[in-house]
């Protein structure tokens, strides 16, 4: 356990945030994203925002597979799970994401489809394997990290010649996420003043895809671990970049993520998939090139050819703030479901099913601060930000 | 005439298995009762032979309490289902501050289940009530169809009597007041878990199923005026007691995640496994609420007994409407910690 306790050692971490208060300059406002859900549940748990001196304020990104997942592909699944021969396969944090009309996977299944929650993509292999009478289907999400996995499905099926396994295909990108960040054309948009990059997307993507958001964007990008001394201690050279006006790519995760990331899983991904020309995020809108699917080559694996998959867009709860939490613009606190109609119990929105989400890691670990927080407002950027 | 020669020998323990005539009410289960059970568990009282159990009772407050034992496996490191039917409900008898008395037992065996495990639960729960000085005084069997349980299932009851004037209870913790927790935590859910996961690790972690009754008539002895109240934290963990007593009493806590103790293959494991140990049951641990002035004399006491070696003062009690429990992390930072909602997840990024 030695490995793990160096990352969460307290000493050190007070010693850093000595450091952050130190040098962050008063009267200045620091305002840094971190983009993962899971630096966003690390923040949480290990209450890293009481580390912080006030200027130094943390913005949850939309880095929530499961968060910004619309609601019309997850009414999709329940469509294709109702048709007797499938077998839908899912990862479990699915299960109880809010779909239209008050149904979810769970509610489904309890209904007679036949959904299963598997661990791993092999899970969903072996089902189609043994059970050849069923179509079995896996449910794939999640950003650059979850990819190789399905890919690796993707060949295994072909090679065992599974011809009654495919795969709907919503595997998005995190660098068209993050430009999003930083401002679509006309939107409100939340100032950043710098990114805590991904920790796992970026050992599959390296760190050279965020270079366009330090040269184009001048937004200094440090790429981090999701141990709390990692998010910590990206935090302290985030404010070395602003106090010396650097904007630069640097990475605090090296023990994981080099410049290239894993060439391997790159490759085989881009033998796999390709890329859509535009993708639906929930809360973040349409955006051009921002996920996969498969290729022309593997189009028979392709369960949305194979069925006809037809997506029709669906609204969430009107309620529902979640659009706004993952573009950094509201805190979970600002939405009046919170914690009145929405829990993780009977969750109104994805951001309070995933353990990544903001509303779950919120409700979960820190909202005892609410009643002695004054308001936090969140600075919006102007129109031309630096 | 074959059956009945059967019948006249001894149960075949190494070869046998449980079969229907065991639950039918005959001399088949006479003989499992003679056989197995009573050896095992041997007092006056059980030979008595009668459907239920008479004794003489002292004057005073009782406290009765019953629980069921559905664990698989049946056996793991630092105990078996037998051990922990025994420890498990003397505990909650002990958690009022209660000395147990007796002990029923009552089993729903699965047909085709070997005889000789069933020996073997039964030599061990005979083990665990013999050196808790607690009797089991009566029992039942039942066998159901193969498929229709799980092995074995065991409910144990319990009753205790409570020394005069002493009066934990849930609602009883007030601002103010110490929280002392017994020792580490996590070892059972963890000893279970690891070996369901099939875990290799090089040190084999036990669970720390044992009964706590000795260790509350220490408490109880010494600091019993200023005890609000104990509990012992199992199912849902520490997480889940703490909740509990906020909820019952209308208060909130403040812990320090640094004086909580895990072991740390334990910790190593949770790790591997996504559990946090502030939710992973124990079987061999209590949660003491006590006036704070008498939080050190209490502590020395607790750690005066073997199962109190690791005793440790870990937060207070404060007033809070909304009862949250809150933990200052050995990071440094703050949160809370809430009721375990839903399963703890497998994470997909
Ligand atoms: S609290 Fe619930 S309803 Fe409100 S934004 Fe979060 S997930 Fe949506």
């Amino acid at each position: 356990m030695k490995h793990i306790d160096e990352y969460r050692d307290g000493a050190l971490a007070r010693s850093l945030a000595a450091a952050i208060a130190r040098e962050a300059t008063s009267g200045r406002h620091y305002q840094f994203m971190e983009f993962c859900g899971g630096h966003t549940h690390a923040i949480s748990r290990y209450g890293i925002e009481d580390l912080l001196p006030p200027n130094v304020q943390m913005v949850h990104g939309p880095g929530c597979p499961v968060c910004v997942l619309p609601i019309g592909r997850i009414d999709d699944a329940i469509r294709l799970a109702m048709r007797p021969q499938v077998t839908l396969c899912t990862y479990a944090d699915l299960m109880r994401v809010p779909a239209s009309g008050g149904h979810n996977l769970l509610r489904a299944k309890a209904a007679g489809a036949d959904i299963r929650m598997v661990y791993s993509t092999l899970d969903a292999i072996r089902i189609a394997a043994t059970e050849l009478d069923r179509e079995v289907v896996f449910f794939a999400v999640g950003f650059e990290t979850t990819t190789p996995p399905t890919a690796l499905a993707i060949r295994l099926a072909r090679r065992k010649q599974l011809s009654n396994f495919s795969v709907i295909c919503n595997h998005v990108l995190t660098p068209p996420a993050m430009r999003a960040m930083l401002g679509e054309p006309g939107g409100a948009h939340v100032r950043v003043d710098g990114f805590v990059g991904p920790a796992h997307v970026s050992t599959i993507i390296g760190t050279q895809p965020y270079a366009q958001f330090a040269t184009e964007f001048t937004k200094p990008v440090v790429v981090a671990g999701f141990e709390p001394l990692d998010v910590v201690q990206a935090i302290l050279m985030l404010v070395r970049q602003i106090n010396e006006g650097r904007h630069e790519v640097e990475n605090q995760y090296i023990r994981a993520v080099t410049a290239d990331g894993n060439l391997i899983a790159q490759r085989e991904i881009a033998e796999i998939f390709e890329l859509r020309p535009s993708f639906e995020w929930r809360g973040l809108g349409e955006l051009p090139m921002s996920a996969l699917r498969l290729r022309d080559a593997y189009a028979d694996l392709d369960a949305e050819r194979r069925f006809e998959v037809a997506t029709v867009a669906a609204a969430d709860n009107p309620a529902c703030e979640c659009g706004d939490i993952l573009r950094g613009l509201k805190k979970p606190a600002d939405c009046k479901l919170f914690g009145t109609l929405c829990s993780p119990e009977t969750p109104m929105g994805s951001c309070m099913v995933s353990a990544e989400g903001a509303c779950a890691a919120h409700w979960t670990y820190g909202r005892f601060r609410d009643r002695a927080r004054v308001a936090v407002t969140v600075t919006v950027a102007d129109k031309a930000f630096a | 005439m074959s059956t009945i020669r059967l019948r006249a020998r001894r149960l075949d323990i190494r070869h046998g298995r449980i079969d229907l005539s065991h639950g039918a009410g005959g001399r088949a289960t006479a003989q499992l009762i003679d056989e197995i059970f009573r050896s095992a568990f041997n007092n006056p009282i059980l030979d008595q032979a009668n459907d239920q159990a008479t004794f003489d009772v002292p004057a005073g407050r009782m406290v009765m309490s019953t629980d069921g034992y559905v664990i698989s496996p049946l056996f793991f490191p630092g105990g078996d289902i037998g051990s922990l039917a025994v420890h498990g409900t003397i505990n909650d008898v002990a958690m009022a501050g209660a000395r147990p008395l007796h002990l029923a037992a009552s089993y729903i065996i699965e047909e085709g289940f070997p005889l000789a495990d069933l020996q073997r639960i039964a030599a061990s729960m005979g083990r665990a009530a013999a050196e808790a000085g607690v009797a089991i005084v009566t029992g039942d069997t039942k066998v159901v169809e193969r498929g229709k349980g799980d092995g074995v299932f065991i409910t144990t009851t319990g009753i205790g009597i409570v020394p005069p004037g002493l009066h934990l209870s849930a609602e009883l913790a007030r601002p103010g007041d110490a929280v002392i927790l017994s020792g580490c935590i996590g070892d059972h859910g963890v000893a279970i878990m690891s070996k369901r996961a099939n875990l290799g690790f090089d040190t084999e972690i036990r669970s720390d199923s044992a009964a706590l009754h000795g260790l509350v008539a220490d408490m109880v002895r010494t600091e019993g005026a200023a005890l609000r109240l104990l509990r012992d934290p199992t199912r849902g963990g520490l997480a889940a007691t703490l909740n509990e007593i906020a909820q019952h009493s209308n208060v909130g806590f403040l812990i320090d995640e640094a004086s909580i103790k895990v072991r740390e293959e334990v910790a190593a494991a949770c790790e591997l496994l996504g559990l946090d140990p502030l939710y992973v049951a124990n079987e061999g641990k209590l949660v003491a609420i006590v006036a704070p002035e008498a939080a050190d004399r209490l502590l020395a006491v607790m750690r005066a007994h073997t199962l109190g070696r690791d005793a440790a003062a870990i937060g207070t009690v404060v007033a809070d409407e909304q009862h949250f429990v809150q933990m200052t992390t050995s990071f440094g930072g703050g949160r809370i910690v809430d009721w375990l909602s839903g399963e703890q997840l497998p994470r997909i990024c």
